[in-house]
């Protein structure tokens, strides 16, 4: 039997509290692994790992093959390129070829929200959402978590300010809901054009004004804005949101003494943060993704782990 | 969690005791000093024991041996059948090239942790050997493994477990044969048992770690 109550990891909900603590405990360990001068562990010989990410990603593919590997699972990496989604193949299609190839975990991106659930109804592989449209990305909750961990020893009572594109945000999708449910209190900060057309339903407090609570954040957490997306002017330009939301000397100064400034990167310096601010917090922004590959080999042991009867094959 | 039945106690606090001092007498012996060894002892039961007959080394040579612990579950060879979600932290605060290691464990059974022991400490470098000091050898071997150091050989059979109580994590010392049912799996023994609260368990272990705290490693 696995260690954790949940088969696959398609969004944050489907961890518990403990099952939360027990990934971001064992990703503790694999932590000082990887601060070994050989880092490789035997643990997961033999099994295999696909990573299917149809949208393009470097860091987190390559933090996931990273974690495959460390591991010893053979990891395969798919790419729209090299898919064959490009020539027609249905999701559906996609899963049950994967499967006829004994594949043990995907782990998939997809720029379609529920992707990963389809997987999973067709597949016999552990799924984990790398990404899924604008619906979930738990991993990066995960490593977001680990970060926060770290650094404050917990999360109850904790303030998170969550600011920029939360409408369209897959980071808090998954972050918002897991930080609840450990205790903390999380305010979604952007303009009304950045927030779903019902915030009240977003299950979190939101405000329009960074400056009105910056002085009460733990944690200042900006999501990147997609420049690609600029054109559908959610706000007049750039510079604008710079100057409303973006995290400069000033603000720096304004915010409580031990606050932690995290980003899911990538940076868009000069947007979410000036390129003095950016320096400042480049230690905690690089944590995070360091922590990334020992959330993600965590998540790969407990899900694969126990997962086999004892009985011969 | 699983209350067993004691069935019988094959060593006392004392027993235990002497046990550990002959086996400090015999590493000395056996390497000629203190010098070129270190200690690395298994979580949960191995590494406390491996603070434990660092401190008699010294008492008998003056001479403080590095110290270290090792969390072997991701070296098992079941890892596909059961993991335990319970994990310990790695901490071995010395370079193992050209080290004499001596791998020490509460008991030994199968080898099968032995095995991933040694899989374990070949990631870290390269020792110039490895000898193992075990408190209990309990016979059942599934693999080509022997202890070089010894406390006690104890008969048992398979649906009994051999486990040793510690008096600074556990309330009480001594190594008892409890009764288990067949087919059940038990990885390492958890610290603390029912007898203390786990914080004052975490602060003795916290205490006894800390020996290797001034250790100085000459490299």
């Amino acid at each position: 039997m696995g260690a954790l109550t949940t088969e696959h990891l398609l969004n944050i909900e489907d961890l518990n509290v403990e099952d939360i603590h027990t990934v971001l405990d064992t990703a503790l360990s694999f932590k000082e692994v990887n601060e070994r001068t050989i880092k490789k562990l035997p643990t997961l010989r033999g099994r295999t790992v696909i990573n299917l990410f149809l949208e393009p990603s470097t860091r987190t593919r390559t933090s996931f093959e990273i974690a495959a590997k460390r591991l010893s699972a053979d990891a395969i990496n798919m790419s729209p390129a090299a898919s064959a989604t490009v020539k027609g193949e249905s999701l559906v299609d996609t899963a049950k070829t994967l499967d006829a190839m004994d594949c043990d975990l995907l782990v998939i991106r997809h720029r379609y929200a529920g992707a990963p659930y389809i997987m999973s109804q067709n597949m016999r592989a552990h799924i984990i959402n790398g990404g899924d449209g604008k619906h979930q990305h738990p991993t990066q909750a995960l490593l977001d978590l680990f970060t926060i961990r770290e650094r404050f020893g917990g999360f109850e009572g904790l303030k998170v300010g969550i600011v920029g594109d939360i409408a369209h945000s897959r980071v808090f999708g998954s972050l918002a809901p897991a930080l609840k449910l450990l205790g903390a209190s999380v305010t979604a900060i952007a303009p009304a054009t950045l927030l779903p057309a019902r915030p009240d339903l977003l299950g979190a407090g939101y405000i329009h004004d960074l400056d009105e609570v910056l002085g009460h954040l733990d944690v200042v957490y900006l999501l990147r804005i997609q420049k690609e997306r600029i054109d559908q002017a959610p706000f007049p330009s750039l510079r604008e949101y710079a100057r409303l939301y973006g995290i400069n000397r000033d603000r720096l100064g304004r915010m409580k003494k031990d606050a932690i400034l995290m980003h899911p990167g990538p940076v868009n310096r000069g947007v979410e943060l000036t390129f003095e601010a950016v320096d400042t917090a480049a230690n905690l922004l690089l944590y995070q993704v360091n922590a990334g590959v020992a959330v993600r080999m965590a998540l790969m042991y407990l899900l694969l782990g126990g997962d086999r009867d004892g009985t011969l094959a | 969690m699983v209350r067993l039945e004691t069935k019988s106690v094959v060593m006392d606090a004392q027993a235990i005791d002497r046990a550990l001092t002959r086996i400090s007498h015999e590493i000395l012996e056996t390497n000629k000093g203190a010098h070129s060894i270190a200690l690395i002892g298994i979580v949960t039961r191995g590494d406390l024991l491996a603070l434990n007959l660092a401190k008699r080394i010294e008492q008998i040579e003056g001479v403080r041996v590095p110290v270290g612990s090792l969390d072997i579950s991701f070296y098992r060879d079941d890892i596909a059948l059961h993991i335990s979600p319970e994990l310990h932290t790695t901490n071995i605060p010395f370079s193992v090239d050209g080290r004499t290691i001596v791998l020490v464990d509460d008991v030994l059974y199968t080898g099968r942790t032995i095995r991933a022991a040694l899989d374990a400490i070949m990631d870290y470098g390269r020792p110039a050997a490895i000898q193992l000091a075990v408190l209990i050898d309990r016979g059942h071997r599934e693999l080509p493994i022997r202890a070089d150091f010894v406390g006690k050989n104890v008969p048992s059979a398979r649906t009994e477990q051999v486990r040793l109580f510690l008096a600074e994590v556990d309330g009480r010392s001594g190594v008892e044969i409890l009764q288990s049912s067949p087919g059940e799996h038990i990885g390492a023994a958890p610290l603390g048992a029912q007898n203390l609260e786990s914080d004052e368990t975490a602060d003795q272990v916290q205490k006894l770690r800390s020996y290797t705290d001034d250790v100085e490693v000459d490299e």
